[in-house]
């Protein structure tokens, strides 16, 4: 055992040298030179001011914006310095209660959809940070937006299909809508009434 | 179940089925001294290192020597984890500020713990607790190292099978050094770019403050990502950067990255099933572990799909569609990200559990009770289907030692495995390894289940005082998210993925306090070096031994018979061991849960 002990204070010293400060530093370098935009986090800047990043979700709650599922992430969701999932069972009380009282928020605000809610609008996705809804969760409340904005529906309705994301290679993952990059264009194109 | 979600596990394991030859015989080559066409590029570094460390790449070690070699590494690479998370107030590359106040010492001691063994079990959420130096120098680090230690001592398990009437085993530095040098370094460089290329991000900045859309402050968590990320997946090790791990979209941001990180869990433990064929001279024996680990892969991850696309009854009783269309995924999404849907998710959770990986894309916790029996199952059984890198070959062996012994037993004769005798010393071993970590699971777990803290104390003035360092006082099952059946399996799996080195957590319960972070620590300890000491000493025997001619009577470890064989031996142990622990929680939660039975959380007694 004596014998290890050397070589293994020179190995730890040199891992960490190697593969602590020499590889994180490469990667930074060479991700900074290629992939610029991406390894600072996919920024979104308006008038010189970061608004937010097209990976991240943030908060919408006002009618004339798409609202973001459910986020359990710091106490007014979606901080992305607190990035969680509710952690809640299937038998949990909470669980039953939290969807229970989303239910009712999405109907109020929804008013003309009366079927069944698609399950991303009611729960908390796992990151809390989730950026995107699945598209039968936006064409719900396209209604909401174009009557809030004075639109037509099918004016919305167009723009989500111009920003629905397909799977990746056609198979993998699920067809979805970036709320953030949906919203912007929204205020883009239509001015707010 | 939809088609597409059925494709994209076909095609997932297709790719790892392709990819298992030419990886295994890259492995067997590099390990078996010859040259790879990353030699020319490579083997200077590798000498250096040599050079630098003091040893001799021709010396070979004994069992005894190797396992000290490991042991020394270890407990170094654990004192420098534990240290430079306690000064990471006094040194640089710390925007954020975090000191020693955010990483008390049980925590401290965790968390290196964790990282050493590979576990990657985090009571910490690491955007609001560790500086970017911790997250590269200790951690990072660890993931190297730990991997290809788990790596080091799958070879030399192999050699054991492999060599006869030898001594020796190779060399620990050798192994290590080669480990790193020519698998995991190149591969995660390349890794880390494709990652960044699709948004992880790759920085040292402070974090970004945005102003949103409707003018709320949102502060923008950043730091050195893609290169932690790509090690922590192809190491099997699961420590995310940020606290909501794999489903961060910072770190899988796109189901394209997500297929990428699953490929990367598998590549190396598919890779050395071959790697173990190539070596012991029968390529049918790797691809008897490669199928046998297959056939249990495919059941755990159709079995979760289907769990968790079937959703959850009570929540679809408020108007949550479940089933799926073409615009949404139905399902049980509590927990889930869009991008990923039912089906990657399902997919990634069993992957990350069959090896001892535990990144997350979603929250276990909030699984279905079926769909998160699969993940604690998977642990349970040693993580053997694929496994951890290295840790997942020296599993399945354990069990082929013990699948051949039970099968000697039926027919009277002495079981031989690959050519030698399974005697009394590879038994007694492979129980030794068996029984530690069953006993780890559950004793832990037990314990946690019922013992209270102390009750507060009154100081001079007769004023109340909160006392009990150990845990706040009340009993340890306080600190869960959840109570009833699924509470106990918040425990049950807290105890399973240290002891299994996973990693994996239902989140819920909060195991930064005293208690749970020394007896996870703990855990993890026996369930790395007590799994794998006695598996070195069963290899130090078995090398010793004269390799016996095939004959009629043997009985032959290839093939389908002895899939089903081994395959039933990894069942029927775990079932035994833990079936009782899973009624008392996934199982009956599943039966209370179609009942539409809920629970609150208890409010438990506050003494006065």
């Amino acid at each position: 055992m004596l014998k290890q002990l050397v070589p293994a204070v020179r190995m730890t010293v040199l891992l960490t040298v190697l593969t602590g400060l020499v590889y994180p530093s490469v990667v930074t370098g060479l991700c900074q030179l290629f992939f610029r935009t991406q390894a600072n986090g996919s920024l979104i800047m308006k008038d010189g001011q970061v608004i937010g990043s097209s990976l991240l979700g943030q908060n919408f709650t006002k009618p004339e914006y798409f609202h973001p599922r459910p986020s359990a992430a710091g106490n007014d969701g979606y901080d992305p310095t607190a990035s969680q999932g509710s952690n809640l069972g299937p038998t949990s009380q909470k669980l039953y209660d939290r969807v229970k009282a989303a239910a009712a928020q999405f109907r109020k605000e929804n008013p003309d959809y009366t079927g069944p809610i698609p399950a991303d609008a009611l729960t908390a996705s796992g990151s809390g940070l989730d950026p995107e809804i699945t598209v039968a969760n936006a064409e719900i409340q396209a209604t909401r937006v174009a009557k809030a904005r004075g639109l037509s529906t099918s004016h919305v309705e167009h723009l989500i299909a111009s920003l629905t994301q397909d799977r990746d290679l056609g198979f993998l993952g699920e067809p979805r809508v970036n709320v953030l990059k949906l919203n912007l264009e929204l205020d883009n194109q239509f001015t707010k009434r | 179940m939809t088609q597409n979600g059925i494709l994209q596990i076909a095609v997932y394991f297709l790719i790892i089925l392709a990819i298992a030859k030419p990886m295994g015989v890259f492995m067997a080559n590099l390990f078996e001294g010859r040259k790879t066409l990353l030699h020319p590029a490579l083997r200077p570094l590798e000498k250096f290192i040599y050079r630098l460390i003091g040893i001799d790449e021709t010396t070979e070690q004994r069992w005894t020597q190797y396992t000290a070699a490991l042991l020394a590494f270890s407990i170094f690479s654990f004192l420098f984890v534990y240290l430079l998370q306690r000064l990471q107030g006094i040194l640089p590359l710390n925007p954020q500020g975090f000191g020693a106040g955010q990483v008390t010492p049980d925590l401290a001691f965790n968390t290196a713990v964790s990282f050493v063994t590979n576990t990657n079990w985090q009571s910490y959420s690491g955007e609001s607790t560790l500086s970017y130096l911790v997250q590269m120098a200790a951690l990072t680090v660890q993931n190297f190292a730990s991997a290809a230690a788990g790596i080091a001592v799958a070879i030399a398990l192999t050699r054991g099978f492999a060599r006869q009437q030898v001594n020796s085993l190779g060399n620990f530095w050798v192994d290590l050094t080669r480990g790193i040098v020519y698998i995991l370094l190149p591969i995660s460089l390349v890794a880390a770019l494709i990652l960044c290329s699709q948004g992880v991000i790759q920085n040292f900045h402070a974090y970004t403050v945005a102003k949103t859309v409707e003018g709320a402050k949102q502060v923008i968590a950043q730091g050195p990502v893609a290169s932690q990320e790509a090690i922590k997946m192809l190491g099997t090790n699961g420590g995310g950067f940020f606290g909501a791990n794999s489903a961060h979209p910072f770190e899988n941001p796109t189901p394209l990255i997500n297929l990428f990180q699953m490929f990367l869990i598998f590549v190396i433990p598919a890779g050395l099933t071959y790697t173990f064929g190539v070596m012991v001279g029968d390529r049918r024996q790797g691809w008897t572990l490669f199928s046998a680990c297959a056939a249990m892969f495919l059941i755990g991850a159709f079995a979760c799909y289907w769990a968790e696309q079937k959703g959850n009854p009570t929540l679809a009783k408020l108007g949550v569609e479940t089933n799926a269309t073409s615009t949404q995924m139905g399902g049980n999404m509590e927990g889930k990200e869009t991008r990923f849907g039912i089906a990657a998710s399902a997919l990634f959770a069993t992957v990350t559990t069959d090896a001892s990986c535990g990144a997350v894309n979603g929250m276990h916790d909030s699984y279905t009770p079926l769909g998160g029996l699969v993940p604690l199952f998977n642990i349970q059984t040693g993580e053997v289907i694929f496994g951890g890198v290295g840790a997942g070959l020296y599993g399945i062996l354990l069990y082929a030692i013990v699948a051949v012994f039970i099968a000697g037993l039926m027919v009277g004769r002495t079981p031989e495995y690959v050519g030698k005798k399974i005697e009394q010393k590879e038994v007694k071993m492979a129980m030794i390894a068996l029984v530690a970590t069953a006993f780890s699971i559950l004793v832990f777990a037990a314990i946690s289940s019922i013992i209270p803290f102390a009750s507060p104390t009154k100081d001079a003035k007769g004023q109340p005082v909160a006392h009990s360092y150990w845990n706040p006082p009340g009993p340890a099952t306080a600190n869960l998210n959840n109570s009833g059946a699924h509470g106990f399996s918040e425990l049950l799996y807290a105890y399973t993925s240290g002891t299994g080195n996973n990693g994996s957590a239902f989140q819920g319960i909060n195991t930064n306090t005293p208690w749970y972070n020394l007896t996870m620590g703990l855990a993890m300890l026996i369930g790395r070096f007590l799994f794998l000491i006695p598996l070195l000493a069963a290899a130090g025997a078995l090398a010793n031994k004269r390799k016996v001619a095939e004959t009629l009577g043997t009985l032959p470890t290839h093939g389908p018979l002895f899939v089903s064989l081994l395959v039933g031996t990894v069942i029927l142990v775990g079932a035994l061991t833990f079936f009782p622990a899973l009624a008392l929680g996934p199982i009956v939660e599943h039966y209370l849960m179609q009942d539409g039975k809920l629970f609150s959380l208890l409010l438990f007694p506050i003494w006065s």
